[in-house]
């Protein structure tokens, strides 16, 4: 007669269940329901779904197409606060850009126009690192040995920051990237 | 083998003497994990505030290695073994399947728990209790997490056995009791989890050996989150059997429809698992068929099982309470429920914040798209603190209130800082918890030792609203801490000096469960549900935040940048 | 009881029956997350 007993009736399936408890399991399934289907109309009208574009790479080839792409577009450097050299590339719109994510930084910059869509390619030469893209606050998983095609359009303009969000490593606090993107 | 039995007086449990001692030693090595968990957390916390920033980096990330692992699996699981063998041996009044196993069981998780800890403090195993490939840590951090896992899985076959030796002993007559039947859903997920992550783990160690080149990475991420998560499934359906366990002894609450809640278990059963995809969301390797149907728990039917389960349990507590006459109003049985009673304002409050708190955040931060939101930010350990602290361990913490009388026979001493404890630490891990998913929503990151990024080739400054909620979580972690010590002085001082109780004659034999009388069970037949309307409110709350603070989040997502 | 089973329900039965429970709730993640899982990695094309 409790939780904790058998239950007292032998044939406790046989019982009927009171209105209520069928209200609240109706309000539940529909919810789920609802909950289930959001997902599939997001896929079908929604504007920010994740791309499904993945290859199976490797840490070398990944670099020699990133490094072409850096060679091919860059259009200044910059230089960091350790003193470092760093390339701004710009994206040509509507084409390919390539982040490199490795310990422990995010190279190149991004150069990139409000509005326009672009084919940004994301992979890892050594462990997992996490794509935070800061204010907007996108995240997305960043995996060595998988190369990630990711469409993206900004709709906002300014200086904006790529935070690593997987911890990589003793460096990971300093890994911190930047895209910019012009009116 | 010859064993004894006790039956307790005060609470009428009957205890068989090796499933007693396993009991105990399982719990106590629970304790003392939670004591060194504990420790790691003032590292973790004191750090994490920025006002703070307590450790250097190195021993900041070893400190959350070993946070996580300890607090995650080690006091979680040795006290899960103690449940099983309680909700086994001691609830079907049964002697317990092959004892010695059971001790084979309790040293290797002793043995394996702290040879990962060695490895960890030993300084080369900082990888987080993840441990994604390719980051390597030493051999013997994966041979310790194996050696506990097959400790552990020898626990779910002794439960499964115990059930076996009640049936064959017929020390009961029909189906086994509701919380009996929660924790062999509990059995069930660990079961999965630990094959599962014995397919990860053995691959990783040999690769950590050097006798595999390559582990992929993808591949270890999908395969771990099995484990990784499915864990975290175990203690649901742990903690949700204690939600029912403790009403049943404090005010004699039953099931309202044991129909409804097993059924509700079932589906746990066949879908919480799938729950494992929640942490793949954000990966490029899964397709989004893979991702919508597995994130859902094909099609929300877990999520449907834990609103019942939200619904049953305090429907339970208002029908056992409005029975014993107090039928004001919409409220009454609330207002006069035994607030007072540690174990009951423990399971309650776990109740609530994990409803509230774990269980939305959970399925909005488990919805394919919402999760880029949130994917690796602060959000992810907010949440998770909502449900694997204030609901596990908090409904842990609450059952201990009464086993430390019923089963180690002692007085808990201090009554009246008993009674503060779990709103003490319920209530500050909620605004822990809290403040946590605000910072993860204006996007800090977790495992993350500086958020003035030292050494960066950039600057990048956090919004204010982000530096003050991480101050906050500095606060009320400190809070929870103290909150958690408090228990366990409580709960070792008792053990050590409470007043020594009664615990009853052993006897040779087992009283069985006597079987349901004609007339008990005759009542039974639907003719006595008590309307419980004071419940529909609560839950009908709950469904209005639930929708509430979904959709908010579609509305966020809907303001980032484009994606496709 | 066990003698007279008869009149008790199929679900009744399949929760009863824990050895049941236990193939199912291995075999169903098993199917849908694991198996399906590394399909799905395995699908993955080769970079050009
Ligand atoms: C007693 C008070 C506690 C406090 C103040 C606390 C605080 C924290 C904080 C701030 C983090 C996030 C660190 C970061 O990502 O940078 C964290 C991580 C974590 N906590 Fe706790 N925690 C407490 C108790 C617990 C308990 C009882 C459990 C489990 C039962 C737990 C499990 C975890 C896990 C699994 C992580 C994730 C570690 C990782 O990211 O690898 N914590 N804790
Ligand atoms: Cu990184
Ligand atoms: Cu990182």
């Amino acid at each position: 007669m409790s939780s904790i007993l058998p239950p007292a009736n032998r044939l406790w399936w046989k019982e009927s269940i009171d209105k209520t408890e069928w209200f609240w399991i109706a309000i539940a399934f529909v919810w789920g329901m609802v909950m289930f289907v959001m997902m599939i109309y997001w896929h079908i009208y929604g504007k920010q779904n994740l791309s499904n574009e993945a290859y199976k790479t490797t840490p070398e080839a990944y670099a020699a197409k990133a490094e072409k792409f850096i060679a091919e577009n860059t259009v200044r450097n910059e230089t960091g606060l350790n003193g470092e050299e760093i390339p701004v590339v710009s994206v040509p719109a509507g084409g390919d850009g390539y982040l490199i994510a490795r310990l422990w930084n995010w190279y190149p910059i991004l150069e990139l126009q409000k509005g326009k869509e672009y084919k940004i390619h994301l992979s890892s030469m050594d462990y997992n690192h996490g794509f935070s893209l800061q204010p907007v606050n996108i995240n997305i998983q960043v995996i060595p040995t998988y190369e990630h095609v990711v469409k993206m359009t900004p709709t906002s303009a300014g200086t904006f920051a790529i935070v690593c969000n997987e911890f990589c490593g003793i460096g990971h606090h300093s890994m911190l990237g930047r895209i910019y993107v012009k009116e | 083998m010859a064993t004894t039995y006790r039956t307790c007086p005060a609470s009428g449990l009957q205890f068989e003497a090796q499933a007693e001692k396993l009991m105990k030693w399982n719990a106590v090595a629970a304790v003392l994990w939670l004591l060194v968990g504990g420790i790691t957390a003032i590292g973790v916390i004191m750090t994490r505030w920025p006002a703070f920033k307590l450790l250097p980096p190195d021993q900041f990330y070893l400190i959350l290695t070993a946070h996580g692992i300890d607090m995650l699996l080690c006091w979680i699981i040795f006290f899960e073994m103690a449940v099983l063998y309680f909700a086994s041996s001691t609830l079907l009044r049964c002697r317990l399947a092959t004892p010695m196993l059971g001790w084979v069981q309790f040293w290797l998780m002793v043995v394996g728990s702290i040879m990962t800890n060695v490895a960890i403090f030993q300084g080369e195993s900082s990888v987080m209790f993840t441990s994604y490939v390719p980051m390597q840590a030493a051999p013997h951090f994966y041979l310790g997490l194996i050696l506990f896992a097959v400790g552990a899985l020898i626990g779910c076959f002794i439960f499964l056995g115990t059930l076996a030796v009640a049936k064959k002993d017929k020390t009961y007559t029909g189906s086994i009791p509701m919380v009996t039947f929660g924790a062999l859903t509990a059995t069930i997920i660990a079961i999965f989890t630990i094959l599962t992550g014995a397919g990860i783990l053995v691959p990783t160690f040999f690769w950590s050996v050097g006798l595999i080149k390559e582990i992929d990475p993808q591949l270890y991420r999908m395969v771990w989150w099995g484990l990784g998560h499915s864990s975290q499934q175990i203690n649901v359906a742990a903690h949700v059997s204690i939600w029912y366990l403790i009403p049943a002894i404090v005010i004699g609450a039953k099931p309202l429809s044991e129909k409804v809640s097993r059924g509700a278990f079932l589906l746990y059963i066949l879908f919480l698992q799938l729950a494992s995809a929640h942490h793949l969301l954000s990966d490029p390797g899964m397709s989004a068929e893979w991702k919508v149907l597995n994130t859902s728990y094909f099609m929300y039917f877990a999520v449907m099982a834990s609103m019942i389960h939200g619904f049953t349990v305090p429907g339970a507590v208002e029908a056992a309470m409005r029975r014993k006459g107090f039928t004001n109003g919409t409220f009454e049985w609330l207002r006069k429920a035994p607030w007072g009673n540690p174990a009951f304002a423990g399971m309650f409050i776990s109740l609530v914040s994990f409803g509230f708190l774990g269980g939305i955040s959970g399925v909005v931060l488990g919805t394919e798209q919402i999760n880029m939101l949130m994917h690796n930010t602060f959000y992810v350990p907010g949440h998770f603190h909502t449900t694997v602290v204030t609901g596990t361990t908090l409904a842990f913490m609450a059952v201990t209130y009464l086993l430390v009388p019923t089963l180690f026979k002692r007085e808990m001493i201090h009554p009246k800082l008993c009674q503060i404890q779990p709103y003490l630490f319920g209530i500050a891990m909620s605004i822990t918890g809290l403040v946590m998913m605000g910072a993860g929503t204006l996007g800090v990151s977790r495992r993350h030792w500086d958020m003035a990024f030292q050494g960066a080739p950039f600057t990048y400054e956090w919004p204010g609203a982000a530096m003050l909620m991480m101050g906050m979580t500095g606060f009320f972690g400190v809070v929870t801490i103290i909150g958690g010590g408090l228990w366990i002085y409580l709960v070792v001082g008792s053990l050590l000096w409470g007043k020594k109780l009664d615990g009853g004659q052993y006897v040779d034999k087992p009283t069985p469960i006597p079987a349901a009388t004609p007339a008990a069970s005759a009542s039974h037949h639907g003719s006595d549900h008590v309307a419980v309307p004071g419940t529909v409110v609560l839950a009908l709350t709950l469904f209005v935040a639930f929708v509430l603070y979904y959709y908010v989040n579609w509305k966020y997502l809907s303001e980032v940048w484009l994606l496709s | 009881m066990a003698e007279n089973d008869d009149d008790v329900p199929f679900m009744q039965k399949l929760l009863d029956s824990y050895y049941v429970l236990t193939v199912i709730g291995v075999l169903s993640p098993t199917i849908l997350y694991t198996l399906w899982g590394i399909v799905d990695i395995m699908n993955t094309p080769l970079a050009k």
